[in-house]
């Protein structure tokens, strides 16, 4: 084992110093790895992620074990993060909860701003579908949220219900009713950016060289608009995160006893002077959620941006 | 964008509740407090969190409706506390067999009316308004939601100025019917003579009644906020005592609480129903209000479903020819029953007493109809390593996942109830307890406005669903209670699109015999041996397993407001004109 | 330009018929009900539930109720509301000083200070002032208007007894006393809108200054001896203002539609309060009155901002 390696020692070598070539990607990888704040959130998100989908085997404490002669404690060396009022371990729930409110929270985001973007990215710069789909757009903005969201579950609940089983089945349920329901601003703030950009000279260039129109958006007028896509996003996740337990109230969302962040916190609001503890655990964990994916998205963008590589 | 917050919905229908007669009248009105002056207080700052959106209790849905109106519009006479009525209304006495105002036979009542009584715009009242109430009550199209009360009623006569007769079409034991409590407001005939039938609910009247309650409506924001001035011809020449009242309505009843308790900000704060463990540190630590509470007939309580709720009957799906897998099962019902910590429930989440306490009777007032025979079963006791046994001896056997399982069916529960937090911590209580027995429990909470519809695959009615939770304010006269509940006619189906009242799809010929003889019975004894049996019936079999009586009012007032004096057949504010500071 | 703006409003009339149709299907078939408020009350038996439907005209099939309002509509008759039988532009009349008084105060607010501080937080990026008003601007979307709300509240009129959270809509402003009431009473529902509607916007100005700093026209502009004051204000401002106008122009119908939490915390009586007690009373015509008169918002903001957008980039063109 150690020949071949030192026989390979000499080309290696060779490329650590000089530069070698790199994709669009990977140059962006290497930007990113310079901002110090990005690669602290990605650090963070990827503690959380790992805490709530390993956490529940290290800490095995039971979420739903009610017992009341333990409730409402601080954090303490039992409970790390106290208990809630029948009892039960905060930071099981915390973690066993940090799996759904991530996932809905991130998933729902990619799916409103996949929507939004497309929908914005072709309204924006193709004239022809402008009106069209603005109208559209305005269609949904105008929807009765309320009374939509209990039209589709008696509309859909049952049949997903029965294709997916009850998790899965509640879950492409809020996500898509959570995505579908926030692309509009997504939508008209790309649009806007692309009826400014699409006349600007490099745009022309590109005409003029003679680069197809999917290629003009993609290549180079949608790296531009990134910065009020990146900002709905981290906006969004947080919002998502909080929306899903307000779906639960609607008879929407996971089962009452699925301990999502969102629905800790609410739980948690008329404790809020004798019992802080239960609130601020599931609070701090969606701020840094929200933090960490902000600050990604500040070093994703800096780092895709083609006019400050190095 | 999406973000909401659900009222806690606990009680749901109006409070216009009844009591069963009873044969002697109290001796004078509600207890009052020391005498006072007229308009020498202020404003009283009343708080629901459920805002008053129209002002006649024969329209109104819900209980803060009522209440609102019940400071203008009032009825004959009324209930105090004991569910002895008192002539604190338009009545000038309580009619009964003793005095000759009610017939022997049960079937004619005759009221004689205070003199000299003038609505609030200075006009006479008669028995004319009493009649024509009656009237506008009974036209369907008028579409009143108080019409049960002038059901079995021949006729409503006014003999004079001052004299109703009430003739029922059988004998009514329940001879109290018309007239007596809020149900029975009186409505100016002046005002609402034109607006009888399909325009009842132009009236303006509606929003700015004419009464001869102790206020007059200054000011009405529909979903808002009453105001109320004195009605200056209001027949007690020291009452009210204050000058003005403001009724808001609005938010939860979290911050309700907070408001009496903690800020003072209000004189009275209506239905706190939240938790204990907030509740009660709140009201004790409180310098300046305290809680009171008044216990009625509010059971909170499981429902079976006894038809089959799977999706995959489609259209037969809950109909009452199917047969649910395991709930028609005694044995599950009865392991189920047994695995119910009700005590727990009523220590944790209601403070033993603070704003309920544990029952398993149905029927838990007035006192001659509650059952005795009951705390002694076996179906009434928190016992796992019963109902473990129970479970066992009917051959459900535990699975490698810990649930049991009979011929392919596996004791897996979905358990269905409104959206409020209360609720869900009984949810969690319940599902632990069954968890123990081998039984798998899916909780699903819906919001009450889906819950109380009959329009929705998640409603109460529909029932596609195992177990069901929620409380009926019940009618202290329980017939109608017990006959819609569970009598065979009853039974909700498509056909009749899920409008009538047996939810469970329960059908017993032993039980129907009962009611039956219920419904024909005038003898008072055997009214309440029946009543007692009936509830015995839906206990013994598990029918349903009854949770919780809640107290029918539990609301907070100001250490210094007195008078304060709710009774469980009336609304809160049925004596406001005695409240004083 | 001109023909441009009178082709949108043309457009406008039928987008509108197709979303006052959308929005009563939707109302339609949702299991909202305004019978529900009974409950299972067995007093209320199904023969009078029957009547009450039919008096409020529910036992006719929805389409023929749809074309009714409609046609009503069209009139300018928002109908009558089914809970407390009045007509309906009288109850939003009557709700929307309210509103406009917290929520669309709070909303002013919020963009005043969004504009400055997302401003310094670009220039300065990663200064003192930048971290604090990231800090800030993320608790804000992490923590739950009604979380905030109640915090205040503890604080203020539970502890320190300062302020009222029980709204009075029966204040007159008449002197400086009744003035000052109605700030106490208005100031917590106030932050706490304000200052979730600051950390979104700043948020995006930030961004979207820190996207034209670098351009080269700011150089030019620099290069050219403008002072940096000028260079900012009115070259990168300008320029970063098209998604500001976007979301300014999403925002406004929503301080109509108002803020259904806060408004219910701190029980102002607003349209948001209104609309979300309608909903799950099933009060139709409330709701689907408010619901239109928002989308008729929704669209001419939208026009609007399409409008101003060819003002801030001339370079804009509609076809």
């Amino acid at each position: 084992m150690a020949a071949p390696a030192t026989q390979l020692s000499g080309p290696a070598a060779l490329s650590a110093f000089s530069r070698p070539a790199r994709s669009l990607w990977g140059d962006a990888w290497h930007q990113f790895r310079r901002h110090r704040l990005a690669m602290a959130g990605l650090v963070s998100l990827i503690f959380l992620v790992v805490a709530t989908l390993l956490g529940p085997y290290v800490w095995t404490v039971s979420t739903s074990e009610i017992d009341f002669t333990q409730s409402l404690l601080g954090p303490g060396f039992a409970h790390p993060f106290g208990t809630d009022d029948l009892g039960r371990d905060l930071l099981a729930r915390a973690m066993s909860g940090g799996r759904v409110s991530i996932a809905v929270g991130v998933s729902a985001v990619l799916l409103a701003i996949t929507l939004g973007t497309t929908i914005g990215s072709l309204a924006g710069y193709f004239g022809k579908l402008d009106n069209p789909l603005m109208r559209l757009t305005d269609v949904f903005l105008s929807l009765p949220v309320l009374p939509l969201l209990l039209v589709i579950i008696y509309l859909f609940k049952d049949t997903l219900r029965q294709l997916f089983g009850a998790e899965a089945g509640v879950f492409i349920m809020i996500v898509s009713v959570i995505g579908i329901l926030n692309w509009m601003p997504v939508a008209r703030l790309v649009r806007a950016s692309f009826l400014s950009l699409k006349q600007k000279e490099f745009v022309e260039a590109a005409r003029a060289i003679g680069d197809p129109d999917m290629r003009i958006i993609i290549k180079h007028i949608l790296p531009n608009v990134l910065s009020p896509v990146l900002v709905a996003a981290t906006i969004g996740v947080g919002n998502a995160i909080l929306t899903e337990s307000t779906l639960s109230f609607l008879g929407l969302g996971f089962p009452p006893d699925v301990p999502t962040w969102g629905r800790l916190l609410f739980d948690a609001q008329n404790y809020l002077d004798f019992a802080p503890h239960w609130a601020l655990f599931p609070g701090l964990c969606i701020f840094v959620t929200v933090l960490s994916i902000n600050f990604i998205g500040d070093g994703l963008r800096d780092a895709l941006d083609p006019r400050k590589s190095s | 964008m999406l973000t909401l917050t659900m009222a806690a919905c606990g009680q749901q229908g109006t409070s216009t509740a009844t009591t069963a007669p009873s044969a002697a009248p109290a001796a004078s009105a509600a207890p009052t407090a020391a005498p006072v002056t007229r308009g020498q207080g202020g404003d009283l700052k009343i708080l629901y969190w459920q805002p008053p959106t129209i002002l006649n209790q024969h329209q109104a849905t819900g209980t803060k409706d009522a209440d609102a109106a019940r400071l203008v519009l009032e009825p004959l006479a009324s209930w105090n506390p004991e569910g002895k009525p008192v002539a604190n209304g338009l009545a000038s006495e309580i009619p009964t067999v003793a005095n000759g105002g009610v017939s022997a036979d049960f079937t004619t009542v005759t009221w004689k009316l205070r003199t000299g009584v003038k609505w609030s715009d200075g006009t006479a009242f008669s028995a004319d308004d009493v009649v024509f109430t009656y009237q506008y009550m009974k036209d369907p199209k008028s579409a009143v939601t108080t019409s049960d009360y002038v059901d079995g009623i021949k006729s409503v006569v006014a003999k004079d100025a001052n004299t109703v007769v009430v003739t029922y079409d059988k004998p009514n034991p329940f001879f109290y019917q018309f007239g007596v409590s809020g149900s029975g407001a009186i409505l100016q005939k002046a005002q609402f003579g034109a607006f009888v039938g399909e325009k009842a609910k132009d009236a303006p009247g509606n929003l700015r009644p004419i009464g001869t309650g102790p206020y007059v409506v200054k000011d009405f924001k529909p979903g808002d906020t009453v105001l109320y001035e004195i009605n200056p011809n209001y027949r007690d020449a020291n009452k009210p005592f204050f000058k003005t009242v403001t009724f808001k309505g609005g938010g939860d009843a979290a911050t309700a609480a907070r408001a009496v308790f903690q800020t003072g900000d209000v004189d009275y704060a209506w239905n706190l129903q939240v938790e204990a463990n907030i509740l009660s540190p709140m009201s004790k630590a409180s310098t300046v209000g305290e809680l009171f509470t008044v216990y009625g007939a509010s059971i909170e309580r499981l429902l079976f479903n006894f038809a089959n709720p799977d999706p995959a009957l489609g259209d037969k799906r809950a109909e009452p020819d199917t047969k649910h897998p395991f709930l028609t099962d005694l044995a599950v019902r009865r392991a189920l029953a047994m695995a119910t910590d009700r005590g727990t429930m009523a220590k944790e989440l209601y403070g033993d007493g603070l704003s309920g306490k544990s029952t398993c009777n149905l029927i838990t007032a007035p006192p001659d109809l509650v059952s005795k025979n009951t705390d002694s079963l076996d179906v009434c006791k928190y016992d796992i390593a019963a109902a473990n046994a129970e479970l066992d001896k009917a051959g459900w056997v535990k699975g490698a996942d810990g649930i049991r399982a009979k011929g392919g069916v596996k004791l897996h529960v979905l358990y269905r109830t409104t959206v409020n937090a209360l609720r869900q911590k009984e949810q969690d209580i319940v599902k632990a307890g069954w968890k123990q027995i081998g039984v798998d429990v899916e909780l699903a909470s819906v919001p009450a406005g889906t819950f109380f519809t009959n329009t929705s695959p998640d409603g109460a009615n529909h029932f596609f669903a195992d177990v069901e939770m929620y409380t009926n304010s019940g009618d202290p006269d329980p017939t109608a209670l017990l006959a819609s509940g569970w009598g065979t006619e009853n039974i909700a189906q498509k056909s009749n699109t899920w409008q009538k009242g047996n939810y469970a799809r329960y059908s017993n010929a032993d039980f129907d015999k009962i009611i039956a003889d219920l419904k024909k019975e005038t003898d008072t004894a055997k009214r309440a041996a029946l009543v007692i049996a009936a509830n015995d019936h839906l206990v013994k079999n598990v029918v349903i397993v009854n949770l919780i009586n809640r107290t029918f009012a539990t609301s907070g007032r100001a250490k210094t407001l007195k008078g304060v004096n709710p009774t469980p057949w009336d609304s809160e504010m049925w004596n406001i004109a005695d409240w004083s500071k | 330009m001109g023909r441009y703006i009178l082709r949108r409003l043309l457009v406008a009339i039928p987008t509108l018929i197709v979303i006052s149709f959308i929005i009563y299907a939707v109302l339609a078939l949702s299991p909202i009900d305004p019978l529900s408020a009974f409950g299972a009350d067995p007093r209320v038996p199904p023969e009078v539930r029957e009547n009450i439907r039919r008096s409020l005209g529910l036992d006719q099939p929805w389409p023929i109720r749809y074309v009714k309002w409609f046609t009503a509509l069209i009139q300018g008759d928002l109908g009558y509301s089914f809970m407390s039988h009045s007509p309906v532009i009288g109850l939003i009349v009557q709700r929307l000083p309210n509103t406009l008084a917290v929520v669309g105060v709070a909303y002013v607010i919020g963009v005043l200070i969004a504009l400055p501080v997302g401003m310094i937080s670009a220039v300065k990026r990663y200064s003192l002032v930048d971290q604090v008003a990231t800090t800030f601007a993320f608790i804000g979307f992490s923590t739950p208007t009604f979380f905030t709300g109640l915090l205040l509240i503890i604080i203020f009129s539970v502890n320190l007894h300062w302020l009222p959270f029980i709204y009075n809509s029966n204040l007159k402003i008449e002197d400086l006393g009744s003035f000052l009431q109605q700030v106490k009473q208005s100031i917590m529902p106030i932050t706490v809108l304000g200052l979730f509607d600051a950390a979104v916007l700043t948020r995006y100005v930030r961004s979207e200054m820190l996207e034209h700093l670098p351009l080269d026209y700011v150089r030019t502009a620099r290069s050219k001896g403008l002072r940096e004051r000028a260079v900012i204000l009115s070259h990168v401002l300008r320029n970063s203002l098209i998604p500001v106008v976007t979301l300014i122009a999403l925002g406004v119908p929503a301080v109509f539609a108002g803020a259904i939490v806060t408004e219910q915390i701190f029980r102002v009586p607003g349209i948001g309060e209104m609309l979300v007690r309608a909903i799950f009373d099933g009060d139709i015509p409330v709701v689907a009155a408010v619901v239109f008169l928002f989308s008729v918002l929704v669209v001419s903001f939208n026009l609007v901002a399409d409008v101003l957008y060819a003002v801030l980039d001339p370079r804009i063109k509609y076809t």
